[in-house]
């Protein structure tokens, strides 16, 4: 990949203004990065490893606590409310609002959404339709001239797919076999590279994109090159009104970060500039903490800042990250519960050199958790391998045992494709920070796919013909062979009309509602991918299981129209690590990624998918009928990748292990675990509970095990909480990929946590 | 497995004690010879499970068939052998390999439980002598009654017994368990004198176990053990009723509730007065 020049730091330094180069630089050991956009080379020459453990930790400061204080003061009201405030005026842009402050003149770490804290912004460059329901939901009047800029003088996202999608995609659509599609939101997890706003400043940045424009300018006009020339004009102004933003907060971000609070404030600000205007379903932070820890190891060795001034940075800077708020529509919040943000932080991992790159910085990040107490966001994620320091290990494990909100995926797997500068989007998504982006593709419902198969493309609820005319399975007793062929065929189907639907999604997000901030944080050539998905693997799989050892019947209506079944004898089921299910799980994965790659894709866009439902594991399995496997129509599927509820007998790790054994190859995207443990499972003292928690989970990474959320709850806290929310306001669970607090779930989603498998010790 | 096959109704008391099934009476004569040497075990189940059965995260493998027919049992399902499925030590040693590093990553190991696994010793011994041969932490989960078919080439290959005293009067044993209480006393002494790590577990039953003067013997005895490294005091609970009600047999604990909170500190402190570790 090519990397972009800036140039050189001296002759930039003097016209910085804020600070020169070379004292911001001060002390850092020069390489490659001093002469090209190049963070990872950057944290590679200068970061200092920790082996130790988590003594040298400071704790919240009375400072720290007030400025909390004064937040969740106001959750409640924000709770009861679904939203605290809404500015239904002036919609959000970078420079929008002035400055906001929580408590102005005790914030290290500075600036807000809007003017206010939990003021949401309207972000209608995605649709104009997801802001005015939002609005009147929340009993509030539309304002008619935003409103009709919006409709009737500028076109948003939303009008733009729909003017582009076919027939087909409609009606896939509308039966819910493919969904949740970003055609009425932000698509986001794209990872801007904060790091580069606080590591070489503005200007710099704004002169290396003149720089990559000027490259372009020496082609030919055809089209790529016209949208290659507009999207580096439009991240050209994104930096410049970035730096307009923090003036406002009396910041001058045109110079490179001199010190740990720049540093912080800085990539703060970049990474603000970017949930301003984008109403990203996941708005991901990348990889920050040990960037962040040469800046506090050079202050703290310089004497400038103590321990507990580097503890308040990260507080201060976590307080902001908590806070950050979107409008949304509850039905999207029945998607994508909890009011999610998403805002995903990788730390710790191995680099290439055999070091591994946990810093003092990757435990203070995880000791917010402790100092703020837990919480869904930022959605901390652990990239994991045998190979990190014990003292680390014990860390997370003991911080899992405390606050479930860690979530962990494999550092070989992500390594192995990302390199070791690799960070994780939204939930399971692993891209190489600033040099690769996804087009997020939400997912397909397999389920429903087999069940479509079966019927001739019937859909098994409404009866009508979505995918075109098939022969139907006839018969009294299903055949596997007979099946497979049908499904088989089925997708081809799928897939086209799937990666169709994304191609004008990402097409027309590009068009009218391009991330320009977060591009500009971008080199000039990035790998894209297609991120496709697929949701109801283990009924699928169970189903076919059913299919093919024991003996299925089918029912049918009086239209002939399959619509339940009766399955007679034992059947093996996916999660026990039973080689009969399991191979029909990694067959199925494999075979739609086939088809998948098959498509032409948008922009050549790579070809991926993940298995991953996020909590709409429940808004899926409502919308499918009966499945040969025994499920009941309208239950819930398992979440990502999970085994189903309670046929995973074997034990936590077994039911892990048949999930590692599903190919990272054909699930680039991510594969998604979540298991839930009561502590007294883990082991009778701590010690042995954060031992035997490091042990399962060097257990699963060295089986291939991508990702897994970790809860340590008691069945009793989650029942308690459902009747008394009000005790349990930053009880925190994993679901599929994040964290949510428990009392925003619906009911029925916690209900359907509750049914999930607590694998405990009796 | 199957849990379903009709059983015949086991009278209550004293009564229910059947003859030992030592020769195997359900197989056939193939199969018989097979048991006899060892090379072939009833297996129940296998779960991968962490700090339950041993230390670490551990393969349990549970063997089918128990002498004993203890009241509060939540395994009933693993009390007749024919119930298990035969597996060859090969066949068993294949999973077991699967899961080798990844034990050894956990600090965990292989532990063997039932039923009672000494029902079948030999084919213990030659599973537990080939998870050493691959460097394997073993466990051996056993109410010690048939402790005497522990051989000691086999104790060799044994680096924790779970020991379950069921009771320390012998009456209650006899009334618990339907049998007798010395052969776990014994065999309890002998792991002591050869230095085999103990943990000694107890089952906590209200109005059957929980009786002061039973709890002082079961901690007298298990005191007296050099090798015991703790005491788990395990509560009584209810996850095994549906189990008897499947199988159609009398379950005596029906209305039986688990132990007060108060009630397990009490027991708790009984063992820790003699200096043990206690969870």
């Amino acid at each position: 990949m090519s990397t972009t020049t800036v140039p050189a730091a001296t002759t930039h330094g003097a016209e910085a203004g804020a600070a020169t180069t070379t004292e911001a630089w001060r002390d850092f050991v020069a390489g490659p990065w001093c002469d090209a956009i190049n963070v990872r080379d950057f944290i590679q020459r200068n970061y200092t490893e920790y082996t130790g453990d988590s003594a040298f930790l400071a704790g919240a400061t009375e400072r720290t606590t007030g400025i909390w204080a004064r937040l969740t003061a106001m959750f409640p009201e924000e709770r009861a409310k679904g939203v605290y405030d809404i500015d239904t005026h002036v919609p959000g842009t970078i420079t929008s609002h002035g400055a906001g402050y929580i408590d102005q003149a005790n914030e290290l770490i500075v600036g807000l959404q809007t003017d206010a804290p939990l003021k949401r912004a309207m972000i209608p460059n995605g649709g104009w339709r997801m802001v005015e329901t939002s609005l009147k939901t929340y009993g509030y009047e539309p304002d008619q001239q935003v409103k009709k800029i919006f409709t009737q003088y500028r076109k948003t996202h939303n009008q733009g797919v729909f003017d582009a999608y076919p027939p087909n995609v409609r009606a896939a659509r509308s039966s819910h076999i493919i969904t949740g599609l970003p055609d009425a939101y932000g698509r986001g997890r794209i990872i801007g590279d904060y790091r580069r706003v606080a590591l070489y400043g503005i200007d710099a940045l704004i002169d290396a994109k003149k720089l990559e424009r000027a490259e372009l300018d020496m082609e030919r006009s055809v089209e790529d090159v016209i949208r290659a020339r507009e999207e580096n004009s439009e991240q050209i102004r994104a930096l410049q009104e970035l730096k307009a933003m923090a003036a406002s907060y009396g910041c001058d971000i045109s110079g490179p970060a001199t010190n740990a609070r720049e540093a912080v404030q800085w990539l703060y600000f970049a990474y603000l500039g970017a949930v301003k205007e984008q109403n990203g379903a996941a708005m991901s932070l990348g990889r920050t903490s040990t960037f962040l820890d040469v800046y506090m190891a050079r202050d703290l060795a310089e004497g400038t800042i103590t321990e507990e001034r580097a503890q308040e940075l990260f507080d201060d800077f976590v307080i902001k990250l908590r806070i950050v708020r979107f409008l949304r529509t509850p039905e999207y919040d029945e998607l994508f519960s909890g009011d999610p943000t998403w805002v995903t932080e990788s730390i710790g991992g191995m680099g290439n050199d055999g070091r591994s790159l946990v810093t003092k910085s990757s435990f203070r990040m995880l000791n917010t958790l402790y100092n703020l107490g837990p919480a869904p966001e930022p959605n901390l994620t652990v990239l994991w391998s045998n190979e990190l320091p014990e003292g680390f290990k014990s860390f997370c494990a003991q911080v899992s045992i405390d606050t479930s909100a860690i979530q962990y995926e494999s550092d070989e797997l992500i390594r192995s494709s990302c390199g070791d500068d690799g960070a994780i989007a939204c939930c399971v998504s692993a891209m190489e920070v600033g040099k690769q982006m996804q087009f997020f593709g939400a997912r397909v419902n397999l389920a429903k796919t087999l069940l479509y198969s079966i019927n001739g493309g019937r859909d098994e609820v409404s009866g009508k013909q979505v995918s075109p005319i098939s022969p139907a399975v006839a018969g009294d007793v299903l055949d596997y062979d007979d099946v497979l062929g049908k499904f088989d065929h089925l997708m081809d189907w799928l897939a086209e009309t799937y990666v169709d639907a994304l191609n004008c999604v990402h097409y027309m997000h590009d068009k009218y509602a391009y991330e320009r901030l977060e591009m500009a944080l971008h080199d000039k050539e990035i790998l894209r991918t297609m991120a496709c998905g697929i949701a109801g693997l283990s009924v699928v799989a169970d189903s076919l299981s059913a299919i093919r050892y024991a003996t299925v019947r089918p029912v049918r209506d009086e239209t002939g129209l399959v619509v339940d079944f009766v399955t007679e004898g034992e059947f093996p089921t996916f999660g026990n690590d039973d080689d009969r299910a399991d191979d029909i799980a990694i067959q199925v994965v494999s075979m739609f990624m086939e088809k998948i790659r098959k498509q032409k894709t948008y922009r050549n866009s790579l070809h991926t998918q993940s298995v991953l439902t996020i909590t709409s594991n429940v808004v899926y399995g409502k919308a499918t009928g009966n499945t040969p496997d025994g499920r009941r129509k309208g239950e819930p599927f398992a979440p990502g990748a999970n085994p189903m509820n309670g046929r995973d007998t074997h034990g936590m790790l077994a039911s892990a292990l048949s999930v590692a054994k599903l190919p990272y190859t054909d699930a680039m995207d991510g594969i998604s675990l979540t298991s839930t443990v009561v502590p007294s499972g883990l082991g009778r003292t701590r010690e042995e509970q954060v031992a035997n928690l490091v042990g399962l989970l060097d257990g699963y990474n060295l089986s291939d095990g991508f990702h897994v959320n970790i809860n340590v709850l008691n069945r009793e806290t989650l029942e308690d909480a459902m009747e008394h929310p009000e005790k349990y306001p930053q009880l925190t669970i994993r679901v599929s990929g994040y964290a949510v607090n428990f009392v925003r779930l619906t009911r029925e989603q916690q209900l359907d946590v509750l049914s999930r498998t607590f694998h405990g010790a009796v | 497995m199957s849990i379903s096959s009709p059983q015949r109704p086991v009278t209550p008391g004293r009564d229910r004690e059947e003859p030992l099934a030592l020769g195997f009476p359900e197989m056939r004569t193939a199969e018989l010879a097979a048991a006899r040497a060892g090379d072939v075990g009833r297996v129940h189940s296998w779960e991968l499970v962490t700090a339950v059965d041993g230390p670490g995260t551990r393969l349990t493998l549970f063997l089918s068939g128990c002498p004993l027919r203890c009241q509060y049992c939540h395994n009933p399902d693993t009390w007749k052998m024919r119930d298990g499925e035969p597996h060859t030590v090969d066949q068993v040693m294949e999973r077991i390999g699967r899961y080798t590093a990844v034990l050894k990553a956990m600090n965990g190991g292989v532990t063997i439980s039932g039923g009672e696994p000494l029902l079948q010793s030999q084919f213990v011994a030659k599973v537990l002598r080939r998870c050493k041969k691959l460097g394997l932490h073993t466990a051996l989960d056993t109410s010690g009654y048939l402790g005497v078919r522990v051989t000691d080439a086999m104790l060799e290959d044994v680096d924790l017994v779970l020991l379950d005293v069921k009771s320390g009067l012998t009456e209650t044993y006899r009334e618990v368990t339907g049998r007798e209480l010395a052969p776990t006393l014994k065999f309890g002494r002998r792991l002591a004198e050869s230095g085999t790590p103990i943990w000694a577990r107890f089952v906590l039953v209200p109005d059957l176990t929980d009786a002061p003067a039973n709890v002082d013997a079961v901690a007298d005895f298990v005191a007296a053990l050099s090798s015991v490294e703790r005491v788990e005091v395990l509560p009584f609970h209810q996850m095994g009723r549906d189990k008897w009600r499947a199988l159609n047999e009398p379950y005596q604990l029906e209305t039986t509730r688990p132990p007060s909170p108060e009630l397990v500190e009490r027991v708790r402190e009984q063992f820790r007065d003699r200096g043990l570790t206690v969870y």
